[in-house]
């Protein structure tokens, strides 16, 4: 293992930007281009109106993912983009299990397992039933490896969705980062959340 | 480059008027200052050439003989007037043919807007006849794109394509327009510039503080080096940088896309950096103590060896763009901003100073290099003409004055490095991409961008033969460019490394040519061909003053090498003499 593969760590980026066709493949270039693999990806609108969050998680090392992150603020339509650790992040992945609901039935030890996994059961049909249970990897495999032996039907798992831990953590992050960042604060949001009082599309 | 700081508008109408998709573009475009388009037709962007028919007083469409010279026609134009180039070409073939001048634009930071025709809406993804999808294939070679579907966007889309073109760090930005919305009618109520886009910073926000910090450092160094590149171009700091090298007393160096921002002849001018470049520079990278980078971007053609690159030295950064600092060299301390504004800043913290005993360490490298290569370059005793020499008379003839568009190769390099400038915006090149083929279309361009000065394109045997066609733009527009075809009869560039790296294999690169001066003649361009050293300056005279277009074909050396060279992989501070 070279040096570089020692560095790398899962790190967590967050990017808000306009709602635009065309963005997500813009974004997923930057990635592509460099040959850097993205080991999840999810969008969603943000709590601001007309402004979506992209959380994207990737392995490599702080310096690529500082340089990645200051290519992907220079598309226009991006806002701001952030990358944090795992430890500076709340994350959480969903996970949906279906197993047939005989077998259910029949070995109550399942239901137990499940209850200890902090799983749930979303849909219980005759034939079926699916059950759901959100957290890290590690937990959400765990309870593939209880249900396959009772015959799991199916499985899916989400893409990540981070919070930045605190707010004041995230802020002494933001100057700790200050050279290496363009702007300030005040300016990146001055025209959040005034719609189309701004030029927008 | 200038960002509109106000808003124009189109007169208001008092009643909004109803119009075509079509319509509103041209009215954007004039009140956007547009006044030369290049272009090519064809079925889906008919509509838009429909109405330029009732234009033609306000807007000059250039009708090029390729898509390819249509995008380096409005490169040309941009780098020569510093405006925005505008080029229409219509869908799939036409716009895929743009591919190559918008990489180039995007790396070279060239604003240009390319207005590109779409299939009707409704056929969009059904693989109809002509349709590509132009936004995907474009997404990574342009600073923007956007496919407009309905034409009450076209405004408003087309205010932001100019806004983003020009400001900040420039770039190509295309707009796809499908066919239904240039015919569709809609209440246009007039054009306003876009001077605002929320998620789009194009100046980081100056901080004193870097200033301050850049300013201890200069002021402290005992061997303080600038290197500059087309930044100071781009953001018309032309002035403001001559005003800090002049008080600072600094030896600077250029990136080849840097040429010309302050004369060749300046006594603080020390020359080009980079795999050709001089000596001095590039060694002395190397020994000063603090780096200042103005607008450049650290390209490996410029700093060879990363890791062995000016290791001893704080760097000092000033770029507009923030991804480029720290990119590939570690700064010291960043300057984000527009040289335009952070150039003065630092001026004022400066002290006032002259590094005579290190200025004369460049000056001591330079006669060398003289003494090794520029010397029997420019005046050599072999029968054959050698490229600079070609460049040395032209300089005497045009004092610096002309615009020097070069394509790609060993010429271009030597006219780099021996062409002299006494103005900004003269040199035109693909820089970053290296385009074979660039400098025809882009002489075009760069001389309806600077219509009351001498262009002259310097072109290769090989790059002539990718784009000669636009030899036909020459004949029907009627403008003047002269050509000058440095003719080795190789493809020069790849010889050279075949020669040095390969053992002499030269694995295709013997490159059989036209008569050149026939065929220019077959466009009614006037032309010669020379092989005899005692007609070099009689011809060049000849075509200078010949009213129009003109070809001039000289015969050069065959196996000749352009050095200094740092070969790749090396330090700049290994640059070969021979
Ligand atoms: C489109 C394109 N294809 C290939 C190359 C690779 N290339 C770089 S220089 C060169 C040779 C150029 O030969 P010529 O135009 O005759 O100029 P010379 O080097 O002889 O001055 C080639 C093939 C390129 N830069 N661009």
């Amino acid at each position: 293992m070279s040096n570089q593969d020692i560095e790398k760590q899962e790190f967590n980026i967050t990017v808000y930007t306009e709602n635009q066709i065309g963005l997500l493949s813009r974004i997923a270039i930057i990635f592509s281009r460099r040959k850097i693999n993205i080991e999840s990806l999810n969008t969603s609108p943000s709590e601001i109106d007309k402004i979506h969050r992209f959380n994207i998680v990737i392995t490599e090392s702080e310096e690529v993912v500082r340089k990645l992150v200051r290519q992907i603020e220079k598309q226009v339509e991006v806002l701001k983009a952030y990358y944090h650790t795992n430890e500076d992040v709340i994350w959480q992945e969903l996970a949906l299990y279906k197993v047939s609901t005989d077998v259910i039935a029949e070995k109550v030890s399942v239901e137990r397992l499940l209850r200890e996994n902090g799983a749930r059961a979303v849909v219980i049909r005759k034939d079926y039933t699916v059950f759901e249970t959100t957290g890290h990897r590690e937990e959400t495999d765990n309870l593939i490896s209880i249900l396959q032996p009772y015959g799991l039907i199916e499985f899916v798992r989400s893409a990540r969705v981070a919070i930045i831990k605190d707010s004041d953590g995230f802020n002494r992050k933001l100057r700790e980062f200050e050279r290496l960042e363009p702007g300030e604060e005040v300016i990146e949001n001055e025209y959040l959340n005034q719609g189309e009082k701004v030029f927008t599309m | 480059m200038e960002v509109a700081q106000e808003t124009l508008t189109t007169p208001a109408p008092t009643t909004a008027v109803e119009v075509s998709g079509s319509v509103a573009l041209l009215e954007a475009l004039i009140v956007e200052g547009v006044d030369t388009i290049f272009g090519y037709p064809g079925g889906a962007i008919m509509p838009i050439y429909d109405a330029l028919f009732d234009y033609n007083d306000k807007l000059n469409h250039i009708l090029v003989r390729h898509e390819q010279g249509g995008i380096h026609a409005g490169q040309g134009y941009a780098r020569t007037s510093g405006k925005v180039g505008v080029v229409f070409a219509t869908s799939g073939p036409g716009a895929t043919n743009l591919v190559t001048g918008l990489a180039d634009a995007q790396i070279d930071s060239t604003p240009v807007v390319c207005i590109t025709g779409q299939v009707f809406a409704h056929l969009l993804g059904t693989d109809a006849f002509q349709e590509t999808d132009v936004i995907n294939i474009t997404t990574p070679v342009t600073k923007w794109n956007y496919q407009v579907t309905d034409a009450n966007e076209i405004p408003e889309v087309i205010a932001k394509a100019f806004y983003i073109a020009k400001s900040g760090r420039p770039g190509p930005v295309l707009i796809d327009i499908t066919k239904n919305a240039q015919i569709q009618k809609f209440n246009f109520e007039g054009y306003t510039q876009c001077n605002h886009i929320r998620s789009y910073r194009p100046k980081p926000i100056v901080r004193t503080q870097y200033i301050q910090e850049a300013a201890e450092l200069i002021n402290q160094a005992k061997k303080p080096f600038i290197i500059w590149g087309q930044g100071v171009i781009l953001g018309s700091a032309e002035q403001e940088f001559k005003a800090f090298v002049e008080k600072s007393g600094i030896p600077a160096a250029w990136t080849v896309l840097g040429a010309g921002a302050i004369p060749t002849e300046h006594p603080l001018n020390v020359g080009m950096l980079g795999m050709h470049g001089n000596y001095g520079p590039n060694v002395l990278t190397n020994e000063c103590d603090v780096l200042i980078a103005i607008g450049m971007r650290f390209d490996d053609r410029v700093t060879g060896r990363l890791d062995k690159y000016a290791k001893q030295a704080k760097v000092v950064h000033l770029d507009i763009d923030p991804a480029e600092i720290d990119k590939n060299v570690k700064s010291t301390v960043p300057v984000w901003g527009d040289c335009k504004e952070t150039l003065p800043m630092l001026t004022k913290l400066i002290d006032e100073k002259k590094h005579t005993e290190w200025l004369n360490t460049f000056n001591e490298y330079t006669q060398k290099e003289v003494e090794a290569v520029i010397h029997d370059e420019l005046n050599p005793t072999t029968p054959e003409m050698t490229m600079g020499e070609v460049i040395k008379q032209l300089n005497e003839i045009t004092k610096g004055e002309a615009v020097i568009v070069t394509d790609v190769g060993q010429h271009q390099m030597v006219a780099c490095r021996y062409a002299k400038f006494n103005k900004t915006r003269s040199n035109v090149t693909s820089g970053g991409l290296g385009t074979m083929g660039f400098a025809l279309p882009a002489a075009i361009g760069a001389k309806f961008g600077a219509q009351d000065r001498a262009v002259v394109a310097i072109i290769g045997d090989g790059g002539f033969q990718m784009t000669l066609q636009e030899l036909g733009t020459i004949m029907q527009t009627g403008i003047d460019v002269k050509i000058i075809i440095l003719n080795n009869r190789f493809l020069g560039m790849v010889r050279q490394w075949q020669e040095l790296f390969n053992e002499r294999r030269y694995s295709f690169v013997d490159i059989q040519s036209p008569d050149f001066v026939r065929l220019a003649s077959a466009y009614n361009i006037p032309g010669k061909r020379i092989d005899d050293r005692a007609e070099l300056p009689a011809a060049l005279n000849e075509m200078l003053s010949n009213k129009g277009s003109f070809l001039l074909e000289v015969m050069v050396t065959k196996e000749n090498n352009v050095f200094p060279m740092v070969p790749q992989g090396c330090s700049v501070a290994e640059i070969r003499l021979k």
